[in-house]
């Protein structure tokens, strides 16, 4: 158990390494940041003293090694177009961006899990072919147009729900909410509909598949012919078995929540570090975008970490030695 | 073992024995989009308690079909068209499947073929002994943990009490087999369906498993279908065999008498086609021809096409089980009033 978890985490760092080398070199190859930070009128000399305080000077290695070692702390530098640091920027809107991600991944497992179960327990009745049929629609409607119908029938025609923005928000002091007050709980809805619906289809999907498959399975057979009823077999026997290759979906779906909030977050002008990085982008700050990268590969890494894990704890056959003794 | 008193048939108390399966007519049907298949057709048969009735034939004689649909475990869309099949006193044919379901297990157990797939890979064999038990039986989660311990200790797996928290993957074949005995003995049902209990077992495995499965049912009474295509097993474990052939039951009798003295025309040639140890022979004799696929059932005797002694009344006429020698078999040369000449086999294969 300790060996493969340090081999999962050296993977892991290695992973990170990779992604850090990749966000180093945009440093390199997008534009020169400091023909944008200073202005018209800036001579040559204050261009080198900028240089200079942003640490662009020294030799490539040695930025690199120090742009790993900044990076291990959580320190980016300093925003290009705010001149304020990039990590400060991405803490105040991570809550807002965690926030909608955590609420759509839940909306998306649980009912994507539900339907899965109800269509593939009640093939062929008008509901799960319904259902089914609906789902084409999540698969196939690109995000920001199910965004964008979603603002025109429940903001515009019908007024329900607000259209834009976070509602209002509670500082805790650490971390900024929208889930305590009525504003920030109706602005979160259409956003995480958007977000999670694609992610809903999915896992709708695959549930559905897998269970279909488990049910033809032997031992569910024999769970039947052993008298366990009918809930037992379906929700006990059929689900957890169905839920093994569902996990590994699941997992890397969230952190596809998480990176594709960037669209969302546009759509709903939702002011999180998807918000951030499009601006980031636009005005080539690259600090930001490669503070960006690096959390969105650190979201896939960990998630990834905590699914293979699952999979120990779901699985017995995979606990080799552990089981045996 | 068990505390409920209900409707435990007569075992022990020497009055005539009621079956404990009684099947009559059953027909099983599958539509498909080219017309309805029929499964079974006209089964008939009875278990007396404590009896082990074999039921071979070759794939897709129905044998499995015919386990399935006493336990009501059809795949759907086949489902019992006519007939009836009682359990005791009980008519459970016409059961719906939340009626069916308290019988699964309690009343009837099943044990299938594979015991590599049988078992759930992600419960522990006691989770599902346990879960087992505790469905039929009232117990608490302590009690049936020690019936489970009991349970694998009676099918002989060493040291239980280790055993228990393991997972299936942790047995080998033989050893997963007998969990799956223990779990479908584990509420003493009155009969049990064996559905090729040893076909995926190593021959050495398969005789102990057998023994094990008998000595069990012996123990407790229970009467026990034993559906095989290995006559082998059929001759060491069986009291009686039934024949099976595109889904009807064409011979039945005491084991001794259809093996030795096979009365069927079709049951002759599946006893002549099994290699014997001490009859060494040139070639194995085979039955000419393959069994009929369900869609091209031909009309009278299903045999016909393939029977040496074959008259026009057998292309016609379907022959009911007649009484001859121990035996039943469903053949015109039996037929106390008018019966068919059999063609010696010699002249046979002159003339055409």
């Amino acid at each position: 158990m300790l060996a493969f978890l340090i081999q999962r985490v050296l993977q892991a760092v290695f992973v990170m390494v990779v992604v850090a080398l990749i966000a180093f070199s945009l440093f390199h190859y997008v534009g020169d940041p400091v023909l944008n930070m200073v202005g018209q009128e800036a001579t040559e000399a204050d261009r080198a003293a900028l240089r200079a305080r942003l640490g662009l000077d020294q030799p490539l290695p040695i930025q690199f090694f120090q742009f790993i070692a900044n990076a291990a702390q959580f320190e980016f530098g300093i925003s290009y177009r705010s001149a304020r640091p990039v990590t400060d920027l991405i803490v105040e809107r991570l809550p807002a961006t965690l926030e909608l991600a955590i609420i759509s991944a839940i909306f998306a497992v649980v009912m994507g899990i539900v339907l899965g179960i109800y269509t593939a327990l009640n093939r062929g009745n008008w509901l799960s072919n319904f259902i089914m049929t609906a789902s084409l629609i999540g698969v196939s409607l690109p995000t920001f147009l199910i965004g964008v119908l979603l603002i025109y029938v429940f903001a515009v025609e019908l007024g329900w729900l607000p259209a834009f923005g976070r509602g209002e928000v509670i500082d805790l002091g650490w971390w900024n909410t929208g889930l305590l007050t009525r504003s920030g709980l109706a602005s979160l809805i259409l956003p995480a509909i958007t977000l999670g619906l694609f992610q809903l289809t999915l896992i709708m999907r695959l549930v559905r598949a897998e269970m279909l498959e488990v049910l033809r399975a032997d031992y569910i057979k024999f769970a039947r012919a052993r008298g366990l009823s009918k809930r037992v077999v379906n929700l006990r026997h059929a689900l957890k078995n169905t839920l093994i290759p569902v996990i590994t979906i699941i997992g890397l779906q969230l952190g596809t929540i998480i990176a594709f909030a960037i669209i969302t977050e546009t759509v709903f002008q939702w002011p999180g570090v998807g918000a951030l990085f499009i601006t980031a982008v636009r005005f080539v700050d690259i600090p930001v975008m490669a503070a960006y990268l690096m959390m969105i590969a650190l979201v896939f890494v960990v998630i990834n970490l905590i699914v293979d894990l699952l999979y120990y704890a779901v699985d017995p056959r995979l606990r080799v030695q552990g089981g045996a003794k | 073992m068990s505390s409920t008193p209900s409707s435990d048939s007569p075992r022990d108390d020497g009055t005539p024995a009621v079956p404990v399966l009684s099947v009559r007519e059953l027909r099983v049907e599958f539509p498909t989009r080219h017309g309805t298949l029929v499964a079974l057709d006209k089964v008939s048969f009875d278990i007396a308690p404590g009896e082990i009735l074999g039921v071979v034939g070759e794939s897709g004689a129905g044998k499995s079909m015919t386990g399935n649909a006493v336990i009501q475990l059809l795949e759907p869309p086949g489902h019992i068209a006519a007939g009836e099949v009682h359990l005791g006193a009980q008519r459970i044919d016409n059961l719906d499947e939340d009626a069916f379901v308290p019988l699964r297990g309690r009343h009837i157990g099943m044990i299938f073929q594979d015991p590599l797939t049988s078992l759930n890979p992600l419960f522990s064999v006691g989770e599902q002994l346990i879960e087992t038990i505790r469905t039929h039986l009232p117990m608490n989660h302590k009690q049936a943990r020690e019936r489970a311990l009991e349970l694998l200790r009676e099918v002989g797996i060493p040291a239980p009490e280790n055993r228990l928290d393991a997972y299936p993957h942790q047995f080998s074949g033989g050893m997963r087999q007998r969990v799956v005995i223990a779990l479908a003995l584990a509420a003493e049902p009155e009969l049990v369906i064996a559905d090729e209990p040893t076909t995926a077992l190593d021959v050495s495995v398969q005789a102990q498993i057998l023994a094990l499965l008998k000595r069990l049912c012996a123990e407790r009474g229970t009467a026990v279908m034993l559906v095989t295509h290995d006559m082998g097993v059929i001759a060491e474990t069986a009291d009686r065999v039934a024949v099976m052939y595109a889904g009807r039951l064409i011979e039945i009798g005491p084991v001794n008498a259809v093996i030795r003295e096979p009365q069927h025309p079709y049951t002759r040639g599946l006893m002549a086609s099994i290699p014997g140890i001490e009859t060494s022979r040139e070639r194995l004799y085979q039955i000419e021809g393959a069994m009929p696929r369900l869609a091209a059932i031909p009309a009278g005797c299903a045999f016909n096409p393939r029977c040496p002694h074959a008259v026009e009344r057998c292309r016609s006429e379907r022959p009911e089980l007649l009484p001859t020698g121990t035996s039943r078999a469903a053949c015109w040369l039996h037929d106390p009033d008018n019966p068919v000449t059999p063609v010696i086999e010699e002249a046979h294969a002159d003339g055409h």
